[in-house]
């Protein structure tokens, strides 16, 4: 059956299995959305482009799937570009659809053409321009192929208006052929029983987990190995999610604002097990400085993630998943060395405690201003374990990581590598359409919200209920808490000197506007909300100059840290 | 060190800048590059020239078989291989000086393969370090231009490198 460049697109996309798309329309893309008017895809219309990537990349994270997006050529697809980088730095699947200007008119500077494989050659796992119809159904194939293998990431596919027009025979292509690409899985067995030897080996063994183990489902295995060998575990701002939080050998976040005794299980630890984590100078500190006492085993499904900071002396290549149930395995062969191991790091497990008893993660309440991490704790405390909860980029998304404590696995949705500010409340929309029966909090800064607010109209439009928690100081605290602590207090540009009515434009978009400026409110505000069945928006006026402890000073080791006091 | 690579490509559209771009974005020297297919049409072979310590030459390595148009990566460092340049180069030989030019060319075992009654053009194939050798001698007569390159390489054996 022959079928239109547009019609190959839409039936490719249901054999991939996606039934969600966001998107925004366009000249370019025109044919795609006159087809789609048919089609059993839904469409989600945000309000701009960057905010259906992020959208996408909500979805994605929360799901496990892959994020589709459609935008339109030259500006519509330019803006697609802070949320593909956004999605390329953590590692999210994700396939863009951008229209371009007909093949004949590629590089004569047409209306609205942009040069989107060039523009995203450095923040895509890969990107296609369809120059023949005959490529495009192998195209889309192999584009959510690579989006979904491997280290996970968005692929962009750049299609011409006249391609989509193009009448072809339409046969979905079985499996992919691709040379260059062959990710390894299968942790090496010989590399899997060394590193259990190092592991019963080790004095004083930490676990460091960053994203890859949510992405790679493996936070059973995770669970099981901690305990079989009773290691502290300590996550990244991406993994938070991956291990609750609540489990006793949990040791929180570690890095620039990590908890004390995740730093110093860091700095003092004999065996440091990197797991699906890249080492970050956010983690890491000074580099030199970092886990120096240790031997570091690195266990990554990506072999440029290894010895990439830092020197590695057992590199792992393979899904987390595969590695990490072999590990388990190969240990539980030894039950008596198994049993030595957890004996001999009792003394360890006491230190590390200490730590936490001298330093736990806190802050100081007060009765006459609500403290920004009161606000989170009670957002925990009300929401369901499953809630998906996302943020934006700043204080507020410290405090969140810090002070929210995950339980399930993605349910915390949040820019860690490119630290995009206006992620959240787009994410949010994503994950909201995903699971229209969960609960979605945004949790946002005054700042940061204002960066996708337009996005309301999207969640009003489509009733999704999604909450907002605005904790707004009237800064850019977390640029603020800079200049106080290393620019001698001098506020430039960081006082949002405007104050909004949030609450006038929630209800501007239709959907409903809660404040609060007094701690005794702070529950019941958050309870109406989570009430009201549509969107809500919550601004909460905290103390304005609360800063995020601890803090690892740039240039400094992670155990040089500024503590709450 | 130096670093002589060669990258074995989808001959695709784009993929020159993924290369060049990997390079550039993460701040890897490259000194010189040169590409062309190869026997089966739809796979091109780069021969590139670069510098670092070991942590960066693993780091380029592996980023070149990290793109998805990448077929094989084949570092030649601390390998028997073959190595050859191609020069041409425009060098001022007048009256008195063209004996003099054509000598050292003979020396070299290079070829003029342009002649004006004021210049030569010489065609000279060989390791970079003999290529060099003559435009040390041929500069004092002025070279009036020069285009070399690149190196290719080739490891030496009976085995061969395919995609």
């Amino acid at each position: 059956m022959e079928l239109t460049g547009s019609q190959i697109l839409l039936e490719s996309l249901q054999k991939e299995g996606v039934d969600t798309v966001f998107g925004y329309p366009g000249g370019a893309v025109i044919n795609i959305y006159d087809d789609l008017f048919d089609s059993p895809i839904e469409h989600v219309l945000t309000r701009h482009e960057q905010a259906a990537v992020h959208a996408a990349d909500g979805y994605a994270r929360c799901t496990g799937k892959v994020g589709v997006v459609i935008a339109t050529s030259g500006p519509g697809a330019t803006n697609t570009v802070t949320g593909i980088a956004t999605a390329y730095m953590d590692s999210i699947p994700m396939v863009v659809i951008t229209g371009q200007v007909p093949t004949p008119l590629i590089g004569n500077d047409a209306f609205q053409e942009a040069d989107m494989c060039g523009i995203t050659r450095p923040c895509t796992k890969h990107n296609f321009l369809v120059q023949d119809i005959k490529d495009l159904a192998r195209t889309i194939k192999e584009a959510f192929y690579i989006a979904r293998t491997g280290r996970p990431g968005p692929v962009l596919i750049d299609l011409p208006k006249d391609i989509q027009v193009t009448k072809y025979k339409f046969k979905y292509p079985d499996k992919v052929s691709l040379r260059g690409y062959k990710p390894t899985y299968t942790g090496n067995k010989r590399q899997i029983s060394k590193a259990a030897k190092m592991l019963l080996d080790a004095k004083r063994p930490v676990f460091y987990v960053g994203g890859g183990i949510n992405l790679s489902a493996a936070n059973e295995e995770l669970v099981k190995l901690t305990e079989m060998t009773q290691t502290p575990v300590t996550t990244t701002l991406m993994a938070m999610s991956g291990f609750p939080q609540d489990h006793a050998l949990a040791l929180g976040m570690l890095g620039m604002h990590g908890t004390f005794y995740a730093n110093m299980a860091v700095t003092e630890c004999d065996l440091l097990v990197a797991i699906g984590a890249r080492f970050d100078d956010r983690v890491t500190g000074r580099i030199d400085a970092f886990a120096k006492k240790a031997k570091v085993i690195h266990i990554d499904i990506d072999p440029t993630s290894i010895k990439k900071n830092v020197a590695v002396d057992l590199p792992i290549v393979g899904d987390l998943k595969d590695v990490l149930s072999q590990l388990g395995a190969a240990l539980a062969e030894k039950p008596d060395e198994l049993q030595k191991l957890v004996s001999k790091t009792t003394e360890w497990r006491e230190t590390v405690d200490e730590w936490k008893q001298k330093h736990p993660m806190a802050y100081k309440h007060s009765e006459s201003t609500i403290k920004p991490q009161f606000v989170i704790e009670k957002v925990r405390e009300l929401t369901e374990d499953d809630a998906i909860i996302t943020t934006e980029v700043g204080q507020h998304q410290m405090w969140t990581a810090q002070f929210f404590q995950f339980r399930q696995p993605r349910t915390f949705l949040t820019s860690g590598g490119l630290g995009t500010m206006g992620y959240g409340l787009p994410a949010a929309l994503g994950a909201q359409v995903a699971y229209p029966e969960r609960q979605v909090v945004d949790i946002s800064g005054d700042g940061s919200f204002q960066m996708n607010s337009q996005e309301l109209a999207t969640l009003v439009q489509y009733k999704l209920p999604v909450k907002i928690v605005i904790l707004n100081n009237n800064y850019l605290g977390m640029v603020r808490q800079w200049q106080q602590m290393f620019f001698d207090k001098r506020y430039s540009q960081t006082v949002m000197e405007l104050p909004i009515d949030f609450i006038k434009l929630a209800e501007a978009y239709g959907a409903a506007g809660l404040q609060c400026d007094k701690v005794g409110d702070v529950e019941a505000t958050i309870k109406k909300a989570l009430e009201i069945p549509g969107p809500v928006l919550m601004e909460f006026k905290i103390s304005r100059e609360e800063n995020v402890l601890p803090m690892v000073p740039a240039g400094k080791g992670i155990h040089e840290m500024v503590l709450a006091s | 060190m130096k670093h002589t690579i060669s990258v074995l490509v989808e001959n695709e559209f784009g993929v020159l800048s993924r290369i060049s771009g990997l390079f550039s974005g993460r701040g890897f020297n490259i000194e010189s590059l040169s590409v062309a297919p190869t026997l089966e049409p739809n796979i091109s072979r780069m021969t590139l020239v670069t510098r670092g310590d070991d942590r960066i030459l693993e780091q380029i390595n592996k980023q070149l078989n990290k793109l998805i148009s990448t077929i094989k990566v084949v570092d030649f460092t601390g390998e028997q291989y073959v190595e050859r340049e191609l020069a041409l180069i425009k060098v001022t030989a007048e009256a008195d000086q063209r004996a003099e030019a054509l000598r050292i060319v003979d020396i070299f075992r290079a070829n003029v393969v342009d002649v004006t009654p004021k210049s030569y053009t010489v065609q000279i194939t060989g390791a970079p370090a003999k290529i060099d050798g003559l435009i040390e001698l041929l500069r004092p007569m002025g070279i009036k231009e020069i285009v070399r390159s690149g190196p290719i390489v080739m490891g030496r054996g009976a085995k061969g490198v395919t995609g």
